[in-house]
C-alpha cells in the first residue's frame, strides 16, 4: 500500500498520546524522524503489516480524543503512518462514532441523555437548564472550558435523569452524573471530576439493585454486597468455583451442561448459546475468539453495567470458561465508550485475576490458555450488532456485515467467534456450580434460569431486578413499587427502543420468551419503561425515530434513508389532520414492512417496531382521535 | 540471397503437443427452484447467478462482477421461503433445495420502497438505470411530502479531470471499491460519516487534488448514476449539448504504453467526448489509468491546427 498522507504533522502532545499506546515509532516510515543510514535501505509496512496493525485504530483514537479532547489532521496523519491506515480511511472510521469530535472544542463535555426513560423524568428540563447555564449544545461556554451535547441512553435510566462528564487531559477522567438532579449539579460536576475512581461504591451498586443481599438471584448475588475490587472478597464469596469445575469437566462437558439447562442468549435475540458454542468448538479453522458484547446501548438497558461494575471478577472468569470449552485462547470485551465505570472494573478485574493465576497462560495449573483485552467503544449504538462489532474491533467502521456467514464460522478477524451478551455469560457460572437441571428448574421449560429486568421510567422503585422467567408484567412493575405516585399506567416499553409498546391490557402477559413471542411481543435485553397517564407518548415516538435515525450506519437504503422517513412522517401525522393522518398512516405501514424485510441488520428490521406497536396497541394518531 | 538467410532470427519448432490442463474435478452443482422453476447452478453461485440462469431479471444498482458485493443497496431482495426476512440476491449464496421467490407482492414492496427512498433523496437525472426500474415497480417517490430530506449538495468541481455531483450519490460504494482493493489499492475515497449522512470522501473532504487520487478515472467507469463525471461529459451536459443519439462507440488500444488496454471512444460530431473500457476485457476489465482515460484531447485537435 502506497500510503500518501499529507499535511500537517502532530503535536507533541498527538504524538506522546499515540506512542503511549503504540511505542515509539521503529523509523521513519512509520512516523519516526528520518535516518536515512536506517530507513533508507529497507522499506516496512506492507499489506501484511497493515493488516495486523489495524485493530489499533479505535485506541489510538481514544488515546489522542482522551489527552487533547479531539483528533486532529495531523494526529490522525501520525496514526495513518503508525498503523499504515490509509487517511481516506481513518477518516471514515473516525468520523463514524460519534463520540470522536473532529474539530477542536472544550476540553471539559457533558453528554446529557435525552433518550426514552430520562425523557419522562425531567431530562429535557435539564436540558433547557443547561442552555441557559452554558448555551446552546455543543457550543463552548464563555466563561470556562466546557460545553454539552445531547446523547441517547447512557444506560443510567434507573437514575435518570443522567449525564456523563468527560474531561480531556493526561490523565483523563470519565465521570457518571445520575441522577443529575440540576444543571448545576452538572456544571459542578465539570471542571471538578476528580482522576482514577473507580467506579461505583457498594452503596450505590445496592441502590441499583433493590434485592441486593436476598436469596434466589444468583445473577445478582455478589452485587453491592461483595466488593468488586478485590480478588481474594471474590474467591470467599464461592469465585472461581465454576472455573474450577469446567477444567474437571472439559470443553465438551461444558458444553453438555450449558446445552442442558438450555441458556439462551440474553443479547436480544434468544439463540440457544449451547449450540453456539459447540459450533465454534467443532470449528477447524483456527485461532477461535471470545467476544463479550458488552456494548449495551438499547435505551432503557442497563443490566450488563450493573453486572460488570458490581461483579466484574464474574464476567472475566464466565469469559475464561467460554474460552476453555470453545478452544479460544483470546477474548476481547467490547464495552461502550459510555461506561467508565464498567471499563475499569473489567480491566481492573483482569489483571487482578492474572496476577492470581485465574487468567493466562497454564489458568490455575490446568494447561488451559485464555485472556482477554477490554476494547472501548465510541458511541455507535450498531456496534452492539455482532458482526458491526466484529468490524469495529477490526478498526472498521461499524458497519454489519451480510449473513450467513455466521460469526461461529466468519467472526472477529475472520476467525470463528463466540460473541455474547454480558449477561448471557454471567449464567455459565450458576449453571456451572448448581448444575444444569438445578438452574434450569427456575423459571418455565422453554425459558429456563432468571433473567434480569431493567425497570426505569414512572416507576416507585427504578432498578435492576432478578427474577425467575414466568412473572407476568402486572407483576414485575408491582413488584418494583407499582406506577410512580400511585398514578395511572399508560403504556410499557418492553424490550428496548427496538421493542414494542404496549398498554395496560397487556399487564397479564407472562414474561418469557414463548409467551411474549405468541403476543407479537419480545423481552428484547429485558427492558420495562413505564409511562404514566402525564407521558407524552407521540413525543416518545418522535424520540425513538430520532434514536434510529441517528444510530442507522447508513449502509443499506431501507435504513439509511427509511429512518428519516419514518422520523418525518410521525411529525406529519403530529400536525395533520385527521384526513391527512389516513394517508400518512398508510404509507409508515409500507415503509415500515420494507425497513423490516429489505434492511441488512437488526437496527433496521426492527427501527419501526416501538412506533408501529404504539399505533397498533395504543391507538395513536388513530384518524379522529386527537393526540 | 536465400530466403532463409534473411530470417535472423529462428523461429520455434512448433510444439509437438499442447500441453493439456489437468481435467477439472467434477463441478458440483446445486439445485434451487426459482419461480417454481428448478435450475441447477455452480456450487457458490448466488442467487442472481440462479435467477439470470432460470431467466429471471432482478434488478441491481450496487452489484458489478467486477466488484465485491456490498449488498447495500437492496433493490435486488427476493423472497427465499421460510426466511424470516427477504435475502439481496446479489450476494446470497444458493443453497440446493431454496425456494425463491422474485416477484411475490413482499419483494415488489420493499423493492417499490427503496426506490422511492432513493428518488426522493437523491437526484436521479443522469442515473439511466434506474428510471425503468421507478416506472416498472410503480414508485411514487412525492408520498413522502415536498418537505422530504434530501443529500442535495454544492457539485464538487475541483480539478480539471472530473466533476463530483454527491447530489446524485446513492452510496452503492462501488467508488470506494474501485479505489481500493476491488481494482486501483489508491485508497484516495471511503465512506465517512454515518446514517444518512454517510457520504463518499477524501480525508477531511479536501478537494482531490490535496488528496491520495490518481485520476485514474476508475471509480468514474463504475458509478451508476452519474454522480462520477468526465470533465467533457459534465461540460457538455451543462450547455445542454450532451448527446448520447448522436455518439458513436470505437473500441481501440491505448496509444501510450505496452499493457496494451482496450479503449472505447465515444465521439461526438467528430471528437472524442469520453472515454471508457468494456467491463468483460480480460485485461482491463473496465479499468484504466489517468493517460488511457483522460489524455485524448491531442485526438480532438484539429490536423490543421497540428501542422
Ligand atoms: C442493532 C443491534 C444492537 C444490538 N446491541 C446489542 C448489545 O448492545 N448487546 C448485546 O449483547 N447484544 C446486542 N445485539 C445482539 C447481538 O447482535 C448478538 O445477537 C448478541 O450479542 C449475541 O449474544 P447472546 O446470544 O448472548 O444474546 C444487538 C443487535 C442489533 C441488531
Ligand atoms: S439496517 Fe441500518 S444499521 Fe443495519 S446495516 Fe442497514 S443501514 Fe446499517
Ligand atoms: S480517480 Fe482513481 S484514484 Fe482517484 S478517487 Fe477515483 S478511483 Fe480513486
Ligand atoms: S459516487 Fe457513484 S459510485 Fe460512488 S457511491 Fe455514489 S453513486 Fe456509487
Ligand atoms: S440513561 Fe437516559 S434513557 Fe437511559
Ligand atoms: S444489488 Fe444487491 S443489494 Fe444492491
Amino acid at each position: 500500500m502506497d500510503l500518501h498522507v499529507i499535511g500537517p504533522d502532530a503535536t507533541a502532545d498527538e504524538r506522546a498520546a499515540v506512542d503511549a499506546l503504540l511505542g515509539e515509532p521503529d523509523s521513519g516510515w512509520e512516523g519516526g524522524a528520518r535516518d536515512a543510514a536506517r530507513d533508507s535501505r529497507t522499506s516496512r509496512g506492507g499489506r501484511p503489516a497493515a493488516v495486523a496493525r489495524r485493530h489499533l485504530l479505535l485506541p489510538a483514537f481514544h488515546a489522542v480524543q482522551d489527552r487533547v479532547g479531539w483528533v486532529s489532521r495531523g494526529a490522525m496523519n501520525y496514526i495513518c503512518q503508525r498503523l499504515i491506515v490509509p487517511p481516506a480511511e481513518a477518516w471514515g472510521v473516525l468520523t463514524f462514532y460519534h463520540l470522536f469530535a473532529t474539530a477542536p472544542r472544550a476540553r471539559t463535555v457533558a453528554h446529557v441523555c435525552d433518550d426514552v426513560a430520562c425523557r419522562a423524568l425531567g431530562g429535557e428540563a435539564l436540558c433547557r437548564d443547561l442552555e441557559t447555564a452554558l448555551g446552546p449544545a455543543g457550543t463552548p461556554a464563555t466563561n470556562r472550558d466546557a460545553t454539552w451535547q445531547r446523547s441517547p441512553c447512557l444506560g443510567q435510566c434507573d437514575r435518570a435523569p443522567a449525564a456523563l462528564v468527560v474531561r480531556a487531559g493526561a490523565p483523563s477522567t470519565r465521570a457518571v452524573v445520575a441522577p443529575a438532579a440540576s444543571a448545576a449539579a452538572v456544571v459542578a460536576a465539570l471542571p471538578s471530576t476528580d482522576a482514577g475512581v473507580l467506579g461505583e461504591t457498594l452503596t450505590e451498586l445496592r441502590d441499583a439493585v433493590p434485592q441486593a443481599g436476598t436469596d434466589g438471584i444468583p445473577l445478582l448475588a455478589r452485587v453491592g454486597t461483595v466488593d468488586p475490587t478485590s480478588v481474594e472478597a471474590y474467591r470467599a464469596a464461592g469465585g472461581f468455583r465454576a472455573l474450577e469445575r469446567a477444567i474437571v469437566l472439559g470443553p465438551a462437558g461444558v458444553i453438555a451442561e450449558v446445552k442442558a439447562a438450555k441458556l439462551q442468549g440474553r443479547g436480544g435475540a434468544a439463540f440457544p448459546t449451547g449450540a453456539k458454542w459447540e459450533a465454534v468448538a467443532g470449528e477447524a479453522a483456527l485461532p477461535h475468539y471470545v467476544v463479550c458484547n458488552a456494548d449495551e446501548s438499547e435505551p432503557g438497558t442497563f443490566k450488563d453495567r450493573v453486572l460488570m461494575t458490581g461483579d466484574p471478577f464474574a464476567i472475566v472468569e464466565a469469559m475464561t470458561i467460554c474460552g476453555i470449552a470453545t478452544r479460544s485462547e483470546r477474548g476481547f470485551l467490547y464495552v461502550r465508550g459510555e461506561y467508565p465505570d464498567a471499563e475499569a472494573r473489567i480491566a481492573h478485574a483482569a489483571a487482578a485475576a492474572r496476577a492470581a493465576g485465574w487468567l493466562g497462560v497454564d489458568i490455575a495449573g490446568s494447561g488451559h490458555t485464555f485472556d482477554l483485552e477490554v476494547r472501548r467503544g465510541a458511541g455507535a449504538y450498531i456496534c452492539g450488532e455482532e458482526t458491526a462489532l466484529f468490524n469495529s474491533l477490526e478498526g472498521k467502521r461499524g458497519e454489519p456485515r451480510s449473513k450467513p456467514p455466521f460469526p461461529s464460522q466468519v467472526g472477529v478477524f475472520g476467525k470463528p467467534t463466540v460473541v455474547n451478551n454480558v449477561e448471557t455469560l454471567a449464567n455459565v457460572l450458576p449453571i456451572l456450580t448448581s448444575g444444569a437441571a438445578a438452574w434450569a428448574a427456575a423459571g418455565t421449560p422453554q425459558s429456563t434460569g432468571t433473567r434480569l429486568f431493567c425497570l426505569s421510567g414512572h416507576v416507585t422503585r427504578p432498578g435492576l431486578y432478578e427474577w425467575p422467567f414466568g412473572l407476568t408484567l402486572g407483576e414485575a412493575i408491582a413488584r418494583a413499587g407499582g406506577v410512580a405516585g400511585g398514578r395511572a399506567l399508560q403504556a410499557v416499553l418492553l424490550g428496548g427502543a427496538a421493542g414494542v409498546f404496549v398498554g395496560p391490557e397487556s399487564l397479564d402477559v407472562r414474561l418469557t420468551m414463548e409467551d411474549t413471542r405468541a403476543a407479537g411481543l419480545t423481552l428484547g435485553s429485558g427492558v420495562i419503561v413505564v409511562f404514566d397517564d402525564t407521558a407524552d407518548l407521540p413525543d416518545l415516538l418522535g424520540r425513538i425515530a430520532e434514536f434510529f435515525e441517528h444510530e442507522s450506519c447508513g449502509q443499506c437504503v431501507p435504513c439509511r434513508v427509511g429512518t428519516v422517513r419514518q422520523r418525518e412522517l410521525l411529525a406529519q401525522l403530529r400536525t395533520g389532520d385527521a384526513h391527512a393522518r389516513g394517508d400518512r398512516l398508510a404509507v409508515l405501514t409500507e415503509l415500515g414492512q420494507a425497513m423490516r424485510d429489505a434492511s441488512i441488520c437488526g437496527l433496521g428490521q426492527t427501527a419501526s417496531s416501538a412506533v408501529e406497536s404504539a399505533i397498533a396497541r395504543l391507538h395513536l394518531f388513530r384518524a379522529g382521535s386527537v393526540s | 540471397m536465400k530466403e532463409q538467410d534473411l530470417i535472423w532470427f529462428r523461429l520455434p519448432p512448433p510444439p509437438v503437443a499442447v500441453p493439456s490442463a489437468p481435467p477439472a474435478p467434477a463441478r458440483r452443482t446445486v439445485t434451487v427452484e426459482i419461480d417454481g422453476a428448478a435450475v441447477a447452478v455452480p456450487q457458490g453461485a448466488t442467487l442472481l447467478d440462479a435467477c439470470r440462469a432460470a431467466g429471471k431479471d432482478i434488478p441491481t444498482l450496487c452489484y458489478l462482477e467486477t466488484l465485491t458485493p456490498v449488498n447495500a443497496c437492496r433493490v435486488c431482495v427476493v423472497e427465499v421461503e421460510g426466511a424470516r426476512v427477504l435475502a439481496p440476491a446479489c450476494s446470497r449464496t444458493a443453497e440446493s433445495g431454496m425456494k425463491v421467490h422474485t416477484n411475490s407482492a413482499r419483494v415488489r414492496t420493499s423493492r417499490k420502497v427503496v426506490l422511492e427512498l432513493l428518488a426522493s433523496s437523491v437526484d436521479l437525472s443522469t442515473a439511466e438505470s434506474l428510471a425503468p426500474m421507478l416506472a416498472e415497480y410503480g414508485a411514487d417517490p412525492a408520498r413522502f411530502g415536498a418537505d422530504a430530506a434530501t443529500v442535495a449538495q454544492p457539485v464538487k468541481d475541483d480539478n480539471d479531470l472530473y466533476v463530483r455531483d454527491y447530489s446524485k450519490c446513492v452510496l452503492c460504494y462501488k467508488c470506494v471499491e474501485a479505489c481500493g482493493t476491488d481494482a486501483q489499492h489508491t485508497f484516495a475515497i471511503a465512506v465517512a460519516g454515518r446514517g444518512f449522512h454517510a457520504h463518499i470522501s477524501t480525508e477531511l473532504d479536501v478537494p482531490l487534488p490535496e488528496s491520495a487520487c490518481v485520476y485514474c478515472g476508475n471509480c468514474i467507469a463504475v458509478c451508476p448514476t452519474g454522480a462520477l463525471m468526465a470533465k467533457p461529459e459534465f461540460t457538455l451536459r451543462q450547455a445542454g449539448q450532451w448527446a448520447p443519439e448522436r455518439q458513436t462507440v470505437t473500441d481501440t488500444i491505448c496509444p501510450y504504453c505496452g499493457v496494451g488496454c482496450t479503449l472505447t471512444a465515444h465521439v461526438q460530431d467528430e471528437r472524442i467526448v469520453k472515454v471508457t473500457s468494456p467491463l468483460e476485457n480480460g485485461v482491463t476489465q473496465g479499468n484504466l489509468c489517468v493517460k488511457g482515460r483522460f489524455g485524448f484531447e491531442y485526438a480532438n485537435v484539429p490536423d490543421k491546427a497540428r501542422g
